[in-house]
């Protein structure tokens, strides 16, 4: 990738050499206001992520990583400075325009998958186009397309409850992509799963992003997930620690590859 | 995003939890039901006292002779001899908010035909051919008598459908010759079947013959014991009581403190009467049923705002993927809605079902107008828009954030 060559350990100013860039957070600053404290969660922070980034971002609780991504997210609003979201400034939207933007632009991978409950994998995935109005014959078959994608076109028909933690995991990614959004935001992803489930959920991920191009930005706190990523931010005390391109990134591919074959629980049928 | 997906949407949400719908739908099902039974029950009440009215007659008043007043003994109303036929003529003639008038005299007297006799508790009536219209009583077999006949006093009768059944046992009698009071009659017409006025009595044992047939061959007077009268509305019947009394005081020369001679009935004012109280009772009874349909909406009420709570994370799912809070605010009306107006529906089944269970038992008469169930799928739908609003808007308020932390 591009910009792979150009940077190195750098935090990423504004450059108006790098072009127009996916997302730009400029000195953004996030201040709660709790009884008559404030909050400051997070003191200017100033970020580039282009187009096909893989990125993770870690950082203890409290140092505003999650902020950050509440904020990319389009959930939060910053206090102050400015958000560019595909060279548009998001930071000043209504609560609807934010909506629209989630809708279109972002997906979103929580820890606890956030499935609807009693809803098949397909209407989970459909989910997104019914607020897009997309119509039901296209949704029908975008939704499928993503749950092939994931590697659950035959599960279409579960329930979440009838479904493994990697599996939920894997209907989610499939909603947040359903959309075609410019980046997808997962959180903490692999937080309740499983060591190698969690690999099988990391090796979606890196093939969404390499044989995909889709941006995706990751928060957590375990340093071997984050060691999947193309790149590392590292935040601190609301600000910015550390942010470095990783050299020779794992890929989950070769290591399912080299682990030895389990009969877990996600081959059983019913 | 169009309503039929949020209508499904929120369709799926309720049969998620089929219990809790159901008893929340039961509120307001016993609310409706409660409405249109006791809707039925009131306007049954109305329609009944509606019939008595129009069985009286044509917006009928009574004129009577004043009571007699002889060396201090009274006699009571019509026993004076006060009254005439050209007063009947007079007020026809002259008072505009009358109609029709019929003098009527009346006589007791044994009927005889072949080797049957009777005695008709409704005794022998006099009176001129307008009485089948003001009475609003019509002929059923043969015809009544003419203009001509009570301009000849002519012995003809007809009569009713009593006398067919016991005097000629069942025979038709039209053509036949029978006796009153000994003189032959020709019956030229049997009068349709009235039943019981509102005193119980029956209106069918009588026999009705030219007034002036009972003036000249039966008592040899020259005067009549009453009127009947037909007002041109109901409503007029007010002023054709006023005008009437004028009239008669001014005939019968009576001075400005002097008593009536005469009394005037007006029927079709105490029946108005009895009618107006069955509508407050009717209103009564429905605002009664209207405040258990309120309690169902608060049922909903309460129900939609566990919902909300609830199912914060899942507000925050859709919110997350791009729910607008519109979206989220209908989803949850929709649901309300649709609790209300599913319930509605089961409510008017299970009102009707009432009412004829009512009126089947306990001998009611109720009459379910389609109106009163037009009302209640309105007034469904407005308690679940009404009660549902608000969860609906607490719903949409949630922030994001928030709401996806829920646990």
């Amino acid at each position: 990738m591009l910009e792979a060559q150009v940077v190195t350990e750098t935090n990423y100013a504004a450059d108006p050499l790098l072009g127009p860039a996916l997302i730009t957070l400029e000195h953004v600053h996030k201040t709660y206001q709790m009884g008559d404290v404030e909050i400051h969660a997070l003191r200017g922070v100033s970020l580039h992520i282009d187009r096909g980034e893989f990125i993770a971002i870690m950082g203890a609780s409290g140092s505003g990583k999650s902020t950050t991504m509440n904020i990319l997210g389009c959930l939060d609003k910053p206090t102050r400075g400015q958000y560019f979201l595909d060279g548009q400034d998001v930071s000043t939207l209504s609560r609807d325009e934010l909506a629209d933007i989630r809708n279109s632009k972002i997906g979103f991978v929580f820890q606890g998958f956030n499935l609807l409950s009693r809803t098949s994998a397909l209407e989970n995935v459909e989910l997104p186009m019914l607020y897009l109005g997309v119509k039901t014959a296209e949704r029908l078959t975008r939704a499928k397309e993503a749950l092939d994608i994931v590697g659950l076109g035959d599960r279409m028909h579960s329930m979440p409850n009838q479904l493994s933690g990697g599996q939920q995991q894997r209907v989610a990614i499939a909603r947040s992509l359903v959309n075609q959004p410019s980046i997808i935001l997962a959180d903490e992803p692999t937080g309740n799963l499983d060591s190698r489930t969690s690999v099988e959920v990391m090796g979606v991920f890196q093939q969404l992003n390499k044989e995909r191009g889709i941006t995706i930005a990751l928060v957590t706190h375990e340093p071997d997930i984050a060691q999947y990523a193309r790149r590392t931010i590292v935040f601190k005390d609301g600000r910015i620690k550390n942010d470095y391109l990783i050299k020779d990134p794992r890929s989950a591919r070769e290591e399912l590859e080299s682990l030895p074959p389990i009969e877990d629980d996600e081959e059983d049928e019913e | 995003m169009n309503l039929l997906l949020t209508f499904r949407i929120a369709i799926r949400a309720l049969g998620r939890n089929k219990l809790r719908s159901g008893l929340t739908m039961l509120g307001i099902i016993i609310g409706v039901g409660a409405v249109i039974a006791m809707v039925g029950i009131g306007q049954g009440a109305s329609a009944s006292i509606q019939s008595q009215i129009a069985n009286l007659g044509n917006n009928m008043l009574f004129v009577m002779s004043g009571s007699m007043n002889t060396g201090g003994m009274r006699g009571g109303a019509g026993t004076s001899q006060t009254l005439t036929p050209d007063d009947a003529a007079a007020v026809e003639r002259e008072c505009p908010a009358v109609r029709a008038v019929s003098p009527g005299v009346s006589a007791n007297g044994q009927l005889v035909y072949g080797n049957q006799n009777w005695v008709a508790s409704s005794r022998i009536q006099g009176t001129n051919e307008k009485f089948p219209d003001i009475r609003a009583w019509p002929i059923e077999t043969g015809e009544f008598f003419t203009e001509g006949d009570v301009r000849t006093a002519a012995r003809v009768c007809v009569v009713g459908k009593t006398i067919k059944d016991n005097l000629f046992t069942g025979t038709d009698p039209v053509g036949l010759t029978m006796r009153i009071r000994n003189l032959p009659f020709r019956v030229i017409g049997v009068l349709s079947t009235k039943g019981q006025n509102q005193y119980g009595q029956d209106q069918d044992d009588t026999v009705i013959v030219p007034y002036t047939t009972v003036q000249k061959k039966m008592l040899s007077i020259t005067n009549i014991s009453m009127m009947m009268i037909s007002a041109i509305s109901p409503a007029a019947t007010f002023t054709a009581e006023k005008q009437i009394t004028d009239l008669l005081r001014q005939r019968h020369k009576l001075g400005a403190n002097q008593d009536n001679d005469f009394f005037v009935r007006n029927l079709t004012d105490v029946a108005e009467a009895a009618d107006q109280s069955s509508k407050i009772m009717t209103n009564l009874l429905a605002s009664i049923a209207g405040v258990s349909l309120l309690v169902g909406g608060i049922g909903i009420m309460n129900i939609m705002l566990v919902s909300v709570t609830e199912r914060t994370r899942e507000i925050g799912i859709r919110m997350a993927i791009g729910a607008r809070s519109a979206a989220i605010r209908r989803q949850f009306l929709i649901e309300s809605v649709t609790l209300s107006v599913v319930g509605g529906i089961f409510g008017i089944v299970f009102g009707v079902g009432a009412s004829i269970i009512i009126s089947n038992t306990l001998g009611w008469p109720t009459l379910v107008s389609p109106w009163s169930i037009f009302a209640s799928v309105i007034f469904s739908v407005f308690v679940g828009v009404a009660f549902g609003y608000y969860p609906a808007r607490k719903a949409a308020g949630l922030d994001p954030i928030e709401a996806l932390r829920y646990e």
